[in-house]
């Protein structure tokens, strides 16, 4: 029987709104008792004590939007890799996209993602299932069996699911096990171009993606799960009209939620300045306008969770002109810090910020974790909420370097990572 | 003003040309001062110079080009340097991965000069970033093209005598025009006043933010104005996406006798070429000695680039000797 007594820490379940200094005990992977109490006789014999220093403890973060290269891509990340990159950045949760190569749309490949994970990954790792077979956006797939074999969620990924018809019966079947559908909201016809459409697309002479590509797909989904029912989330929403759909929806009861990228929240369109392909993201990044509007729906609870929407790309796929270069950014290691930045600045609460990476992407995907109770999973992250430092890229675990925040400064970081108990990462002890 | 061969002092503080973007009225009177002397040059019968003797030009062309191609081939001999065409084919899937592997294998050839055309936005800025020569750029994407932008300017300052206070309509597809940006920025920079002319579906967005006037109708834009740009509209443009046809564009935005006694009575067109009649505009119009400066342009464009290369190869670095003998 292994024990590990944290003592003196900020505990922090944003759930229960709970916040206080006490003590928490693990054993076992899991977490069987926490208070200010806990204790107060003195830590028993063979535990090993970790003194947390008043630092925050709270659940370990679920990222619920992360592209892995394995299978297919291994030199862009292997599974492995994620995982630590993952650990380093406090997220003890790492839901993956199933657009690898093949594409995780049949039972077989759910259980290889699962096996893979099993042997390699450092954190909880699970998969969602493509909506449709092959991402091809034609057929859907088995959402009864895949979710039996463990896909949390179905989606076509960083694809959107262009046929409505397909949509709609999807949508409508998936009630039939609850499933929860996630759709990349973007237009294809659309969405053709490569940056948002704006002045600076038409001055760069660049191609641009209108809001209107994404606003249209969230439009036309609602009116969808209106006639079928269902359980819908739009992975990532970029502009203020999106925000205004969803908070709109909300109103009307319908279960729509919603997710953002941490890059959305802190970038905008200008910093592509100079063709720089690291800022390529899809949805693209809009302009600060939109960016504030994401900021305010966030604290408002209008957006539900913060995702990385890590994707790892190689130079090869990056060095290029803008219009050729591939789409993506990796986040797993910024995801807290970035999200930090918006404590420190005074737009949302700390117990806001972890609500939407904690317990509430794992009440959605049914992942039973994401809060500090007796009998869950020990998924915990020890933060130093103020801890100033510089992201340097060769630092970074990931193998591909394609992060939008080369040399920022941050303030927070994660000093330890749990995952069902063990240390995963301490903070200057990694190697 | 002396003769360029006499007087190699820097006369324009970039190391490339990339866009007119970020240059100033002085950079551009400069240019344009210099061009001017060139143009006299190249009218004697001894065309030749030796300003870029022992220089080596690569021309980079990953769009095919016949017009701008030539006439900075023509631009680099008469000034004495070495030129190399190369002309890269866009077939290739990996265009990314062509376009870096290209210059890095381009610079250690030690060229002075690598003039590049690339079908996208920002490609000849990132190969400027991986070689150690000067760069110019022929044409990026819909970005820029500066030359053209200043033999433009060249063309209309020795007719008109100056750009400032001028009323200039640029016509057509100005969503995918570099040439449109170029010459927006530039004639913008000078103090000349910009309209832009097309039907909604080629103009870009935002273009409002762009410190123009813009008109649908044709007639209407052409009021008082004194130079009227035309741009070349792809054919494959026209069949429905972005213009119902042919015919219908003409009747609307075709340059006619019509259309152009809108304009002043001593208006002037220019086409960057190549020039679909009957299009864009009407052969009469474009051939149309009084009216049309198409054929000086192309005239101008070699004086104008010979100007750009000169100026940028005051910066490099010089060897001695080479200097010496140069002299």
């Amino acid at each position: 029987m292994t024990r590990t007594a944290f003592v003196n820490a900020r505990l922090l379940d944003p759930a229960s709104g709970y916040d206080q200094i006490g003590n928490l005990l693990v054993e076992d992977g899991k977490i069987v008792d926490l208070g200010p109490d806990l204790f107060n006789d003195g830590v028993p014999e063979g535990v090993e004590t970790v003194e947390c220093g008043g630092k925050v403890l709270c659940p370990g973060l679920v990222d619920m939007r992360v592209f892995t290269g394995e299978p297919g891509a291994e030199h862009r990340e292997t599974l492995a890799l994620t995982s630590q990159a993952a650990a380093a950045g406090g997220v003890t949760t790492v839901i993956v996209m199933p657009n690898t190569d093949p594409v995780i749309d049949d039972v077989a490949l759910v259980d290889f993602m699962e096996r893979r994970a099993r042997d390699t990954a450092i954190v909880n790792v699970h998969p969602m299932a493509a909506l449709t077979k092959g991402l091809k956006g034609q057929e859907m797939t088995e959402i009864g069996l895949l979710k039996e074999a463990g896909a949390v969620a179905f989606t076509d990924g960083d694809k959107a699911v262009a046929n409505a018809q397909v949509v709609r019966r999807a949508m409508s079947y998936a009630k039939l096990f609850d499933a929860l559908l996630v759709q990349h909201a973007e237009e294809p016809a659309l969405a053709s171009g490569v940056m948002h459409e704006g002045e600076l697309s038409s001055r760069w002479g660049l191609p641009g993606i209108p809001a209107a590509a994404e606003t249209i797909m969230i439009e036309r989904d609602l009116r969808l799960m209106e006639l079928t029912g269902g359980r819908l989330h739009i992975a990532q929403i970029s502009c203020e009209a999106s925000v205004e759909i969803i908070r709109a929806a909300k109103n009307r009861g319908l279960q729509v939620t919603c997710g953002v990228s941490a890059a959305h929240l802190q970038l905008n369109e200008l910093d592509i300045q100079g063709y720089r392909t690291f800022f390529k993201l899809s949805p693209p990044l809009r302009s600060e306008q939109d960016r504030q509007a994401l900021v305010a729906g966030l604290a408002d609870g209008t957006i539900d969770v913060i995702v990385s929407g890590h994707d790892p790309q190689d130079a090869d796929v990056k060095r290029r002109p803008f219009e050729e270069a591939n789409f993506g950014a990796i986040g797993l290691e910024t995801l807290l810090a970035a999200g930090l930045a918006l404590v420190h600045s005074g737009d949302v609460p700390l117990a806001r910020l972890l609500d939407t990476m904690t317990h509430v992407p794992a009440d959605l995907l049914d992942l039973g974790t994401g809060r500090l109770a007796a009998g869950l999973p020990a998924d915990l992250i020890l933060i130093d909420t103020d801890m100033p430092w510089q992201l340097k890229p060769e630092a970074l675990k990931s193998v591909s370097k394609n992060t939008p925040f080369e040399d920022r400064r941050f303030q927070g970081r994660v000093l330890r990572t749990i995952v069902g108990g063990r240390m995963v990462f301490v903070h200057g002890e990694e190697g | 003003m002396s003769s360029p061969e006499t007087s190699p002092a820097p006369i324009f503080p970039h190391r490339h040309l990339i866009g007119i973007e970020g240059l100033s009225p002085q950079d551009i009177t400069a240019l344009l001062d210099l061009a001017d002397t060139y143009v006299e040059q190249n009218r004697r019968i001894d065309k030749k110079g030796a300003v870029l003797r022992g220089r080596t030009q690569i021309n980079l062309f990953f769009e095919a080009s016949t017009r701008t191609q030539s006439s900075f081939e023509l631009a680099g001999k008469r000034l004495g340097a070495d030129v190399m065409n190369m002309s890269v084919g866009t077939s290739s899937v990996k265009k990314g991965e062509t376009l870096i592997d290209t210059a890095v294998t381009l610079n250690a050839m030690h060229p002075d000069m690598i003039v590049v055309r690339h079908q996208n936005s920002g490609a000849v800025e990132l190969l400027s970033q991986k070689v150690s020569c000067s760069v110019v750029n022929a044409g990026d994407g819909a970005h820029e093209h500066p030359t053209q932008a200043l033999l433009d300017a060249l063309t209309i300052r020795r007719r008109k005598g100056k750009l400032q206070g001028l009323q200039v309509a640029i016509c057509g597809d100005i969503l995918h025009s570099r040439v449109a940006r170029s010459n927006i920025l530039l004639l913008q920079t000078m103090g000349a006043r910009v309209r832009v002319i097309g039907p909604p579906t080629l103009m870009p967005t935002g273009i409002e933010r762009f410190g123009v006037e813009i008109f649908h109708d044709m007639k209407k834009g052409l009021e008082d104005c004194d130079i009227v740009m035309m741009l070349r509209l792809q054919l494959e443009r026209m069949a429905g996406s972005y213009v119902p046809s042919q015919r219908e564009y003409f009747r609307y935005y075709g340059l006619d006798y019509d259309k152009l006694s809108a304009a002043k009575p001593d208006a002037l067109v220019m086409h960057p070429g190549p020039m679909n009649r009957g299009v864009e505009i009407d052969s009469a119009v474009a051939d149309d000695i009084h009216r049309s400066l198409i054929r000086e342009q192309v005239e101008m464009g070699v004086a104008v680039r010979m100007a750009v290369l000169d100026a940028l190869a005051r910066n490099l670095p010089n060897d001695p000797d080479t200097a010496e003998t140069a002299k």
